[in-house]
């Protein structure tokens, strides 16, 4: 069925806003903000869209998601077909629907975007994907019969989970060995339960058990296996190291040694793995942040999720502390709108030099100095300066830092004849993602450096498609 | 989920210090003396780092003694033969360092005996000349005694109340060694940080390689999190991969010693609201 309206109309409607748990109320719990589409508003969002010809929003879509195809089919009324056309191209609607930033992506590129705001890409396809796992009837894909090749994927993360779905599919022998106890990577442990349902991500890998996926955690490879082993000895024929980019970034300034400084890994592995939030079922401590003074330094994805963790916990005053302006952070502009409501103080142009601490060694405030924007440097971005004599101590009791991580290099260190460049990342094969090593690939943050849900997915997927090939020809 | 690691074998050394042989094939293949397992007992548990004490790769099965000060330990130590536990990781950090050094001094403090004794082991078997020393505060807390004098060259016990050995503390012997002109090539410590500090102390003028084992607070065990990281020679290292053995000489224990007190409060408190739960598993 047509869209019945002319685009003309369609361009009148405004976009459709996301129902949220108000703010006061989100920001004393752990539960999601956003409350999702009705039937209603989805179709009237769907209705907006103006089907072009050639659609701008698919190659905004890092995997290329048919979204103008999807949109339609959700315009019909045909939910579970529009979950299914997005599943060809990316496993984790419920996932991306919510994470993307889509302001940069899909929803970006949108021929609408700059003049009504862009269609609400993202929230469909939250909506279809949380129609579809409700109504109980995710169609799982046909698998091919059994070829007898067994394939490691190391690492859970969106890249090992999308990599393992696929080859399943294709009849290999699927292994997925994880370091920590659960599987999901930064879904589980870093993204908190308020913006990512942890119910989402077990569903998606229930999913998967299904379809005969194995997943062995606690097993860090390198240390409690070898890749050596698992081609030479286990009888894997291929393997995929998605181990991601998750190692913490400090400042390197006097007092990060603190009681009081965490890194945002820290805190958020507390909070998310470990449910530290719910005392009294769960045994992990964290930091009782009632009543009390918490920043987060850095303007990402991480640094928002760190900070409204702890307004959650109690935080008092919860400061962002960003050394560049807000049109500056990388962070989505969701996340930065949703914070905001939330009562989160941005501290921005300003760059913490030093902790102190009291005579127990617990943090008692950071010496702070404000900044200005110079010059744009090789990122494009302008650079934060200094202002001279700007100095200040903001009290504080907890101080989280969330600038950034490195490379995980356990892989790496043990099996030395696979390539690194510089950070320690792997380097692949752009089309291929073939290390230097005979049948070892590699996708994901590990070869990117940190980047995003999608995109880990994407490689996962291309790797995939090469491990087959690799496989099916024996060709490296 | 279901419980995976067996153990298959469990006894108290002494009171509230148990050994616990778990089935762990792969970790028992890879393990070096001087490595740990971070393990969690179900799943709403904490994840606690625990030395391998001993694996036995036939078997398929690594040994840890814990000794019950907290909620988790406590549990761990209820544990029996045939029970199981949810999760056991490993084997993590850097193996010791063990070379031919000549002549060695291996001290261990309380449970850090039972850290100490693989590595003591180790360097025995390297052709070292291993003197022990066993503190315990009394007769009943000095463990491994049997197992390190099948290996050690000697072994000096002291307790702090003179119940059995020595009275006093393991510094003395390994003062009165140095003071008698023996010459002494390296030293490791394992113990309370307090222990670890004087041990440090006594070697540094004498500039005595001395090797001490850091007890941070861990989580993941793999690097990733940041929260066990010390301070060693004015950097910040993290112990589960850059340790947990480092240079006596260049440890910062006022640091270490902080931070693992944050979480003092909260580990009573679970501690006082588990207590009936615990006292409900003594069978
Ligand atoms: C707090 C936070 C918030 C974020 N928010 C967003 C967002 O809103 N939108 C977005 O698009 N992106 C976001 N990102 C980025 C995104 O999550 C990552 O880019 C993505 O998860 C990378 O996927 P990956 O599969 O490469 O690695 P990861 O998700 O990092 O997974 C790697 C897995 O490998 C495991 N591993 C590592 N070493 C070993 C080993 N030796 N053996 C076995 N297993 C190992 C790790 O434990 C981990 O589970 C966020 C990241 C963080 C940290
Ligand atoms: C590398 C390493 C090897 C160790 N080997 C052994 C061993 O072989 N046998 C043994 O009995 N003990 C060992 N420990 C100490 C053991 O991990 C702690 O006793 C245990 O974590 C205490 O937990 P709990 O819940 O019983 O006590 P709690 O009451 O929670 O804590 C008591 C104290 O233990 C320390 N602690 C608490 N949580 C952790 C944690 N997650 N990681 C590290 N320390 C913590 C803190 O100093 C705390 O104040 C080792 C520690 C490290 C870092
Ligand atoms: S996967 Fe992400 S970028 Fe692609 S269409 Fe979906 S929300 Fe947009
Ligand atoms: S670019 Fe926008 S309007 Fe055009 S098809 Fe895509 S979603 Fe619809
Ligand atoms: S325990 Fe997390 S980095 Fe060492």
């Amino acid at each position: 069925m047509a869209n019945p309206l002319k685009p003309a109309e369609r361009m009148k409607i405004p976009r459709q806003h996301m129902p949220e748990q108000n703010a006061g109320e989100r920001s004393q719990n752990f539960k999601e903000v956003n409350l999702g589409l009705s039937f209603e508003l989805a179709k009237t969002e769907a209705s907006r869209c103006l089907t072009c010809a050639s659609p701008k929003c698919v190659d905004g879509c890092p995997v290329g998601v048919k979204v103008k195809e999807f949109v339609e089919l959700v315009l019909d009324g045909k939910y579970l077909d529009a979950a299914a056309k997005i599943r060809e191209d990316n496993i984790l609607p419920a996932v991306t629907g919510r994470v993307c930033p889509q302001e940069e992506q899909c929803e970006g590129a949108c021929v609408i975007n700059k003049k009504f705001g862009s269609v609400g890409i993202g929230y469909l396809e939250r909506f279809v994907a949380d129609y579809e796992r409700q109504s109980g009837k995710i169609g799982l894909p046909a698998i091919a019969p059994a070829t007898g090749k067994k394939v490691a994927i190391i690492g859970s993360g969106p890249a090992g989970l999308s990599a393992a779905g696929d080859l399943i599919q294709r009849g290999h022998a699927v292994t997925v060995f994880e370091a920590l106890h659960d599987i999901g990577g930064v879904l589980i442990y870093g993204i908190p339960e308020f913006r990512l349902p942890k119910d989402i991500v077990s569903n998606e890998v229930e999913n998967m058990r299904r379809m005969g996926v194995q997943f062995e955690t606690d097993v860090v490879v390198g240390k409690t296996v070898t890749v050596d082993e698992l081609l030479n000895e286990e009888g894997f024929s291929a393997v995929l190291v998605a181990t991601g980019a998750g190692l913490p970034q400090f400042l390197g300034v006097p007092g990060e040694n603190l009681c009081g400084v965490y890194s945002a890994n820290e805190f958020l592995t507390r909070v998310n793995l470990m449910k530290a939030y719910r005392t009294g079922e769960f045994e992990t401590p964290i930091f009782d942040c009632r009543d009390k003074n918490v920043a987060v330094v850095g303007g990402g994805n991480t640094a928002m999720d760190a900070i409204r963790s702890a307004k959650r916990l109690g935080a008092k005053n919860a400061y962002i502390i960003y050394r560049r302006s807000e049109a500056e952070m990388p962070a989505r502009l969701e996340e930065v709108k949703h914070a905001k409501e939330e009562g989160i103080q941005l501290l921005l142009l300003n760059n913490p030099v030093e902790f102190i601490g009291d005579d127990k060694g617990w943090l008692r405030a950071a010496r702070c100095l404000k900044m200005e924007l110079g010059p744009a440097d090789e990122t494009g971005r302008r650079r934060p300066v200094s202002i001279q004599g700007s100095e200040y101590e903001l009290p504080l009791d907890v101080a989280i830092i969330a600038v950034g991580t490195s490379s995980n290099p356990l892989v790496q260190s043990t099996t030395p004849d696979i390539k690194t460049r510089k950070g320690g990342y792997i380097e692949a094969n752009a089309e291929t993602l073939k290390t230097s090593k005979p049948g070892v690939f590699a996708a994901g943050d590990i070869v990117t450096g940190g980047a995003t849900v999608i995109l880990a997915m994407g490689a996962g997927r291309k790797a995939a498609k090469a491990i087959n090939d690799y496989l099916s020809t024996g060709q490296w | 989920m279901t419980a995976r690691f067996q153990i298959v074998a469990a006894h108290f050394l002494a009171p509230d210090v148990k050994l616990l042989r778990i089935t762990a094939p792969r970790i028992a293949k890879h393990h070096k003396p001087g490595q740990f397992v971070i393990i969690r007992v179900n799943d709403t548990g904490e994840r606690i780092p625990l030395t391998i004490a001993e694996s036995d790769p036939a078997a398929g099965t690594v040994t840890i003694i814990v000794q019950g000060i907290g909620k988790t330990t406590k549990m761990l130590n209820r544990l029996e033969a045939g029970d199981a536990i949810v999760d056991v990781v490993g084997p993590l950090g850097k193996a010791s360092e063990i070379e031919k050094f000549g002549t060695c001094v291996v001290i261990g403090g309380g449970v850090g005996t039972a850290i100490a004794y693989p590595t003591a082991k180790g360097l025995k078997q390297a052709g070292n000349e291993v003197i022990t020393i066993i503190g315990g505060r009394n007769r009943q807390l000095v463990i491994l005694e049997d197992e390190i004098r099948a290996f050690a060259d000697k072994v000096i016990i002291t307790t702090d109340d003179g119940s059995y050995g020595e009275k006093g503390l393991v510094i003395d012997p390994l003062k009165s060694m140095i003071a008698a002109g023996k010459k002494v090539d390296y030293v490791l410590a394992i113990g309370p940080i307090p222990m670890m500090r004087a041990v440090a102390n006594v070697t540094r003028e004498f500039k005595i390689k001395t090797v001490v084992s850091l007890n941070p607070i861990m989580v993941d065990g793999t690097g990733m999190c940041g929260g066990c990281r010390v301070q060693v020679a004015g950097k910040s290292q993290f112990a589960c991969v850059d340790g947990p053995e480092f240079d006596a000489h260049q440890v910062d224990f006022d640091i270490l010693t902080k931070r693992n007190a944050m979480y003092r409060d909260l580990e009573r408190k679970s501690v006082e609201r588990h207590q009936c739960q615990l006292e409900g598993m003594v069978k």
